[in-house]
Parts: structure tokens; sequence; C-alpha cells
């Protein structure tokens, strides 16, 4: 079967008009047999992995009306995520997660030295600021908009467990620079961390990996850093995604359901793919039905 | 949903007439083989994880030799003074691993404490006992002061105010001849006792030793 996607939305002069029957000049352009050999060859792939069914259902979906600009702010957490990743993964090249100076020597080799250095470096501090705005506004925004009940309340754990992974990623990154304001911050939030009852002291030698900051301090930090955590951090966005596609977005508080010419209240949530919608608030509409 | 409930079936797989089952035979060979599997996956897995995960934390089981530092001559201590000396936690992180002590010799009139052989120079970690910032004693109000939250300690380490919740850290001295010895860390309660090291922020008075317990990473001295 051959692929058919939606038409791009343009205005109908721009798209190309279709050949008239007949015509001998029919699959015979180079462009032609250009396009003819693009789409089999989409199409040999697209048998093998059968991906256009779910590729349609993750970006073609129904979405309620009234959904406005508030409703990309997890989006631009994702964003700013991969922002993260991306220059992390090229910082990770030139950084040395050295204690005897080393660390600090690396950083200042990618400020001062290395050809665009200073604004990777400055991409992902800043970025970590701006990931950290931008998933608390997300997080309101759910919280304001009641998106987080059923039965959404799963999405919701998902998305506070990835808040405080965020938030441990921007405290294991903090050390790293080792400068001054780096080890102070980090001796200090260790310090915060040990004073839980019981478990307090043990989980700081976990985090210093000693009695004290020591040698291997950093690299652990370093490996949490960007190895355990931003795994991890993925792995729950594709389950925060997955789950978003399967649930549909909600409509936002605010909407009234619409009166049918029939009487009938329609359910805010009639647009919202995939059955799962919340249709039990449909009886409530002021005695809509007689 | 079904009315009756199924027929229960024989725990024999000779009654169930499964070919080739034997006489009193009740575990399927299905079961025996997806067992097995199992048990190989979850013995792989084990093999990989739990030295991993014994790698991650064995530090928290590491014993620490106690080292000794010699910090100067007695003669270079006054007992109404500190005198701050560096000295070296870990020799293997360059300046990470070093810390400033303040010392003086021991003087009744402030150290009420019983002597031993450990405290004839009190030797005040600059740790602070709120979250580990660095303090500094200021001589003109014979106070150690800690730049981050306002700790203040008195000239023997205890608390004058703000959040710090134990007395200053201290560290054993021993005099080897004329020479001035430092060696580990302890931690002090109100009354000046000795516990082994606990983190900052960690209160020793009351229930605290019992809710912050001491770690195998870090013990007092034998006898101390």
């Amino acid at each position: 079967m051959p692929l058919k996607l939606p038409k791009p939305p343009i205005p109908d002069a721009l798209n190309p008009r279709p050949k008239r029957p007949g015509d001998p000049t029919q699959g015979a352009k180079p462009v032609d047999i250009a396009k003819e050999t693009g789409i089999s060859a989409a199409d040999w792939v697209d048998e093998r992995l059968a991906l256009t069914q779910p590729a349609r259902w993750v970006m073609f979906r129904k979405i309620p009306r009234g959904t406005n600009w508030f409703y990309t702010l997890g989006s631009a957490t994702m964003f700013a995520f991969l922002s993260q990743a991306v220059t992390g993964v090229f910082l990770a090249m030139y950084y040395r997660p050295d204690v005897a100076g080393g660390a600090y020597e690396s950083i200042r080799h990618i400020n001062d030295d290395v050809f665009l250095g200073q604004f990777v470096h400055g991409m992902h501090k800043w970025g970590s600021t701006v990931m950290v705005i931008l998933i608390c506004l997300h997080m309101a925004r759910t919280f304001f908009f009641g998106a987080y009940k059923y039965p959404r309340e799963l999405n919701w754990v998902i998305g506070v467990v990835l808040l405080i992974l965020t938030f441990t990623m921007s405290f294991t990154g903090y050390l790293l620079p080792f400068d001054q304001r780096s080890y102070w911050a980090t001796v200090v939030g260790v310090n915060i961390n040990g004073t839980g009852p019981l478990v307090g002291p043990f989980l700081n030698d976990f985090l210093y990996g000693g009695p004290d900051f020591n040698a291997t301090t950093l690299s652990r930090f370093y490996a949490i850093h960007m190895l355990l955590l931003p795994g991890v951090i993925a792995a729950l966005i594709g389950a925060h995604l997955w789950l978003v596609m399967k649930h549909g977005t909600t409509a936002p508080p605010w909407l009234k359901p619409r009166e049918h010419e029939n009487g009938h209240a329609e359910s805010e949530y009639a647009a919202v793919n995939g059955g799962n919608g919340r249709n039990g608030g449909n009886g409530s509409t002021n005695g809509g039905h007689s | 949903m079904a009315e009756t409930p199924p027929e229960k079936k024989s725990k024999y797989t000779t009654d169930r007439r499964i070919p080739g089952a034997f006489e009193g035979e009740t575990v399927t060979r299905r079961r025996v083989i997806g067992g097995s599997v199992q048990l190989f996956g979850a013995t792989a897995t084990a093999a990989f994880l739990l030295p991993s995960l014994g790698f991650a934390v064995a530090p928290l089981f590491q014993k620490h030799e106690p080292q000794w530092e010699k910090v100067g001559a007695l003669a270079d201590f006054p007992d109404d003074n500190y005198v701050p000396r560096v000295m070296t936690l870990n020799a293997d992180i360059g300046e990470v691993g070093k810390t400033t002590v303040y010392l003086r010799r021991r003087n009744t009139e402030y150290d009420k404490e019983p002597a031993d052989q450990y405290n004839q120079v009190v030797a005040i970690s600059t740790r602070c006992m709120h979250l580990g910032c660095p303090v500094r004693f200021v001589r003109a109000s014979a106070r150690f002061i800690c730049p981050c939250h306002g700790g203040v300690y008195g000239f023997d380490g205890m608390v004058d105010g703000g959040p710090p919740v134990r007395p200053l850290d201290r560290f054993y001295t021993e005099i080897r001849g004329a020479d001035v010895y430092v060696g580990p860390r302890f931690s002090v309660n109100s009354e000046l006792e000795r516990f082994s090291p606990r983190y900052p922020g960690e209160e020793l008075d009351g229930i605290g030793q019992y809710l912050y317990p001491s770690r195998p990473t870090a013990r007092k001295l034998p006898g101390a």
C-alpha cells in the first residue's frame, strides 16, 4: 500500500497539480522518477517497520477546544532537556573529573580556549535554569488546569519524579566546574541531605563515596550527572509522553460544555482521542435533557 | 464470568493426558523449562548487578586508619588565643583535602572536661556545625563566626548563636616529645563529651546521637 500522508496546510495554488490521464509526459520526467523511487524506498522500509500507523497515532491526534499556548510548556521542557543533553555530550568531550585541579582547569580551558566553548558551556549552565523554570511552569499549568485528575494521576506521579530528577541533575551538575562556589554549595547541599534522621549519614557516605569529600566524590557526581540520570529521565519522558498520547490532553477548565442542536450537552472531552476522556460529567448540565 | 466454577484439573500430568507424562508427575515440562529460563535470567542479572551495587556502596563500610600530622612545637601555641594551622585530611586531592585547624594549649580556666592524653592541646575544626561552611576565629570578639548563615561559637567552640546544632568538632591531639600531633576528628555534644565524627547539621544532644548513628567509616579512637 502506498504511503498516504495528510496534505500540508498550504494554499491550493501551491500544491502540485495532478497530471491529466493520458498525458504523455506523466511519469517520464526525472523528477517524477525520483519521486517514485523515494516513495517506493519509503514503502520498502515501512513494510518492514510498520511505523506509519503508530506515527499517525502519535502525530495526528485530536485535541480539545480551547487548547492554547500554555499547553506547549511540556514540550518546551523537553526541548530544554534535549538542549542540555546535546550541549552536555560535547562538554563531556573536554571535561575531566579530576579533583586535584584538573576539573577546574578543564572548565577554564573550555571557557577560555575552545572555539565556542564559553557559548556551549553557557547554554548548558543557563539552560539548566531554563529547564527548572519551565518544568515548574508546566507543573503549575497541569495543576491549575486540573489536568492531573482521573485518569491522568499516574502521569502526574511520573512528572513529579521527573521534577525531582531535574533537581538532582541541577545539584550534581553544580559541583562539576569545581570552583569555590561549586565546592561549598555541594558541601552545604550534602550536609542538608545528612540531616535526614537515621539514613541521612549513610546517604552522605554514599554521595561522598567515603566519610568526607574525597578523590571519588567528583567522579561520582559526574557519573550520576551524565550517565545515570539522563537515561532515567529520557525513559521517563518517553513514558510521560506515551501516557499523554494515550489519554489525550484536557480542555481548559474555563470551557463550558457546548449545547448541541438537539439539546444534549456535548462532553467537553468529546474531542479527546481514544475514548478515554472523562464522560462522567455528562449528566450534570442543568437538566438539558428533556 | 462462568456460571459454574471451572472443572478442577488434576495435579497429575498423567490424568491430564499430557504426552510422555510419568506416573506421579505433577510439574509439567513447560513449567520446568519456563522456570529455568527465568532462573538463568535472574542469575545473569544478579551476576552483574550485585557486584556493581557492592562497588557503589563499598565506601560506606571502608575503615580508615587514623592519620597523625605534626603541626608544630608545643611552645608555638598559647593557652589564651588560637593559632591557625593548615593540615591535610586527604593527601590525594590537592587543595581540596586540606583544612584549617585552630589550636591552643589546654587552659583549665576554659576547659572543664576531664584531661587525658588527647586534649593537652585543644584543636578546633573550622567546619561549621550548621551545614559545613568554614568558620573563622575573630580575635576581637574571641568567637568563631561562619560566613554562610550566621553561626557564632564561643571561645571554646560552644554555640553562641545562629543555626548550628552542636559545638564545633575537635581533633585528637598528642604531645610527642616537644611536638604537637593532630589526629582524627571527633564530634562533641553540648557537654563536650566525645562522639565519633558526625556530619554537620546532626544533633548530638538528647536522642540526636541515636537519630544520627555513628558510621563504620568514621569511628572514635578506641579508649578515647
